[in-house]
């Protein structure tokens, strides 16, 4: 899915850039105005008395999941006649630059949903609320979540979104061609040895068993889960500093490349084609999204299985994100829309369920270890990944810094430079962006 | 309206001398004369207020401030973020100098290419054969379709390893593994080959009409002075399509220096970011980065560095025409 997704992305982006000159001064145009405080009002998402309200919510659910939303959005607005939520839905990429324009043009939505790593770049920029009293008075704390997601939602020791679900990284693996290279189909490598040794037995049966994409999908986020399953990370503790040329990343940098050097992906894979091959039985393995099990669904001819991430290094890790609920700050505060956007959040969070339906992982524990969710195979297999997932940092401004850090695994996945010199460059130029950020955003 | 009506009251009055009406009729054109051009150009000027000059001058203002719009505090930094493009120390530095090369490497080997290529499609087009309408649709085709369409299409097509490209180069037997997305030279390759097919349409549309400007009886007279067929392409065609090239070449610049969606949909910029032109660059520091500032301080200096080419252009054809 997020295949297609990125595509359009990307479409869009390029509308985008076609206006670039004229968005930059109408951008200009648009004038901060940061005089709204924290969205007081309401008792905090419990119950709402008020009059009618009409709730705008936005959202990047382009796929499959955008009608699921929008199901559980008619179930909310039947269940309370005094609360109307709209929903838009617009590419992520086009969404996110759209948003801060639209809100303090007064145009924007009441209610975002915003990816983790978008929280402080947005709550830093004024552009959505603090949602603490809503954690208060629901009474959400940590132990009703995955501690890793919960954490997320909070920048400089303020809570700014509440958590929907969480989408990690998986293992794919295509059962036909497992079972052509005599490998056990149900049996998937979970540790270092068996996958290496399963990739041994594929190169006999004349397989390139896990093709190494160069791109940030899904090369770069393999890359990125594995630096953590060595021991390492992208930043060290308070993101001052860049740390992907550390031991544990070259280490992780070199176990990739080495896979084209020893003939288990070819050189020069292009965008997607590790997960096409996959599909057409070119691939064995391949680690890509949670949102690709409902795109693989749409392929009753395609043998496959998911599961969490084999572990490479020292210790299990796997990239993830997860969506938000945030509020958005508006020019005129009317508190009766900010009360009922807190029950309309509260009310999507409990019946999260249905959301996992649309291939996520639902943020609420409770309803994470419902029957009804264990029901659902495929999602739920990656639901362990919570416990040690890599979540981005909440640091604004890091877009671009990551954007640098998937650039350099490009120059090493496609041999142009060796894993050390790579990472080194690229964290020499992180360190600089790293220094703007906290030069723009103070701290 | 007014003035029309007062002409005819005056005629329906008491019936002047023609002379009188006529002095009369002109003063008021007069009136209206001086206003006149203005009337015309007006709405041209108002678009150009709005869209040009506006967004130019409110774009030198965001070049001298660290412009986020959505932060409180915009400080004005001088030239900082003009400074930051020639320091080598800076953050963006490397990244912008590499796109300049990106973006020079691709106009440089386009523009030929999309010169010469369009010129040689009108030539044969403007010729009459059956089927002629047919093939100047076929020729013009691709460029109806938008960069996203060609950009994802050519993608799929140019995989090094999945791509029909190379399948059927494989066929024919020659090298099957041509990365022709993610390394250079090749992806150079693949970025102009896309271009000029995707645009030599268009140029070949403008050369289509100005080869049919051409009088044919020059064309004649050079054939009675035993002409040949190059000697006529060389001093009836070529002078006869001047001001034509010049537009071409003047746009076609233009537009390859601007390019940006071939390369951010075809190599995404791979390896690394050698292929990462000026404009993709600029859109990520403004919109995806929330710098205008900087994003505005590139804009100007790309948009100085082209004014100089476009120069360059005017006087290479005007130096040809004394």
């Amino acid at each position: 899915m997020i295949h297609n997704e990125m595509s359009r992305r990307r479409l869009l982006g390029l509308g985008l850039g076609l206006g670039a000159a004229a968005t930059l001064t109408l951008a200009g145009c648009g004038g901060g105005d940061d005089s709204s405080g924290p969205a007081a009002g309401g008792n905090g998402g419990k119950d709402y008395t008020g009059p009618k309200v009409d709730l705008k919510l936005w959202n990047g659910f382009t796929g499959g999941d955008g009608e699921i939303f929008k199901t559980l959005v008619n179930q909310f607005n039947s269940e309370h006649q005094n609360i109307a939520v709209s929903v838009a839905t617009y590419q992520w990429e086009d969404y996110y630059n759209k948003l801060p324009s639209a809100a303090s043009s007064g145009n924007g939505p009441d209610i975002a949903v915003m990816h983790m790593d978008q929280l402080a770049t947005f709550a830093a920029r004024g552009v959505i609320s603090e949602l603490d009293d809503v954690a208060k008075t629901l009474q959400l704390t940590e132990a009703d979540f995955a501690p890793t997601v919960w954490q997320g939602g909070i920048y400089n020791n303020k809570r700014y979104g509440i958590p929907l679900d969480m989408h990690p990284l998986g293992f794919y693996y295509n059962k036909s061609v497992m079972e052509k290279a005599g490998l056990d189909p149900n049996k998937p490598p979970t540790t270092r040895d068996d996958f290496t040794a399963a990739l041994t037995e594929l190169k006999k049966s004349g397989v390139q068993g896990f093709w190494i994409s160069p791109f940030q999908f899904t090369g770069g986020m393999s890359f990125y889960s594995l630096i953590y399953q060595f021991g390492g990370s992208l930043f060290d503790a308070e993101v001052s500093k860049a740390t992907f040329n550390a031991d544990p990343a070259i280490e992780a940098c070199t176990w990739m490349v080495d896979m084209i050097k020893q003939g288990h992906s070819p050189a020069n894979v292009g965008q997607d084609a590790e997960y096409l091959a996959l599909k057409s039985g070119k691939n064995a393995f391949t680690f890509n999204g949670i949102w690709q099990i409902n795109d693989l669904k749409k392929s009753p001819d395609v043998q496959w299985g998911v599961a969490p991430l084999p572990q490479i290094g020292s210790k299990p890790a796997a990239w993830a994100n997860s969506h938000n609920f945030t509020i958005v700050k508006q020019r005129a505060n009317n508190a009766n829309k900010v009360s009922a956007s807190k029950v309309f959040i509260n009310w999507l969070s409990q019946h999260s369920l249905d959301w996992a339906k649309g291939g996520q992982v639902p943020a609420r524990k409770a309803v994470r270890e419902s029957a009804e969710f264990k029901a659902l195979a495929e999602v739920s297999a990656l639901a362990p990944e919570l416990d040690y997932a890599a979540f981005p940092p909440a640091t604004p401004g890091l877009g671009e810094v990551i954007t640098t850090f998937y650039n350099s695994f490009n120059e090493a996945a496609l041999g142009k430079k060796s894993p050390k010199q790579a990472l080194d460059d690229g964290v020499a130029k992180a360190n600089k962006q790293l220094e703007d950020n906290r030069k723009k955003y103070g701290s | 309206m007014a003035d029309v009506i007062e002409v005819g009251a005056a005629r329906d009055d008491a019936p002047p001398p023609a002379a009188s009406a006529a002095r009369r009729g002109a003063k008021s054109a007069n009136r209206v004369g001086r206003a006149t051009p203005y009337l015309f150009l007006a709405p041209y000027l108002v678009l150009f207020t709005v869209f040009g000059l506006l967004p130019i001058v409110l774009g030198i203002y965001l070049s001298v401030h660290q412009w986020d719009f959505q932060l409180p505090n915009r400080p004005f930094v001088g030239l900082d973020n003009y400074k930051e493009l020639f320091s080598s120390d800076s953050a963006v530095f490397g990244d912008w100098w590499q796109s300049v090369r990106a973006t020079a490497i691709f106009t440089v080997i386009s523009v030929p290419l999309l010169m010469v290529v369009p010129l040689g499609l009108a030539l044969l087009l403007n010729r009459s054969f059956p089927g002629r309408t047919f093939f100047r649709a076929v020729y013009f085709a691709p460029y109806v379709l938008g960069v996203a369409v060609i950009g994802l299409l050519w993608r799929f097509l140019l995989d090094a390893n999945l791509g029909l490209v190379n399948r059927l180069l494989g066929v024919v037997g020659l090298p099957a593994d041509t990365p022709w997305v993610t390394d250079v030279p090749w992806a150079w390759v693949s970025l102009v080959g896309v271009t000029v097919w995707w645009t030599s349409g268009f140029n070949a549309v403008i050369y289509l009409a100005g080869l049919q400007d051409i009088s044919p009886e020059l064309y004649e007279a050079a054939r009675v002075d035993g002409a040949t067929a190059w000697e006529r392409f060389r001093h009836v065609t070529l002078p006869g399509l001047r001001p034509v090239l010049l537009f071409v070449m003047t746009t076609t610049v233009l537009a390859s220096a601007n390019v940006f969606g071939q390369s951010f949909l075809i190599t995404q910029g791979a390896p690394g970011t050698e292929t990462r032109t000026v404009v993709w660059y600029i859109v990520e520091q403004g919109l995806r980065n929330n710098d205008a500032g900087r994003a505005a301080a590139m804009s100007i200096v790309f948009a100085l560095m082209l004014a100089v080419v476009s120069l360059a252009n005017f006087r290479l054809f005007r130096y040809r025409e004394d």
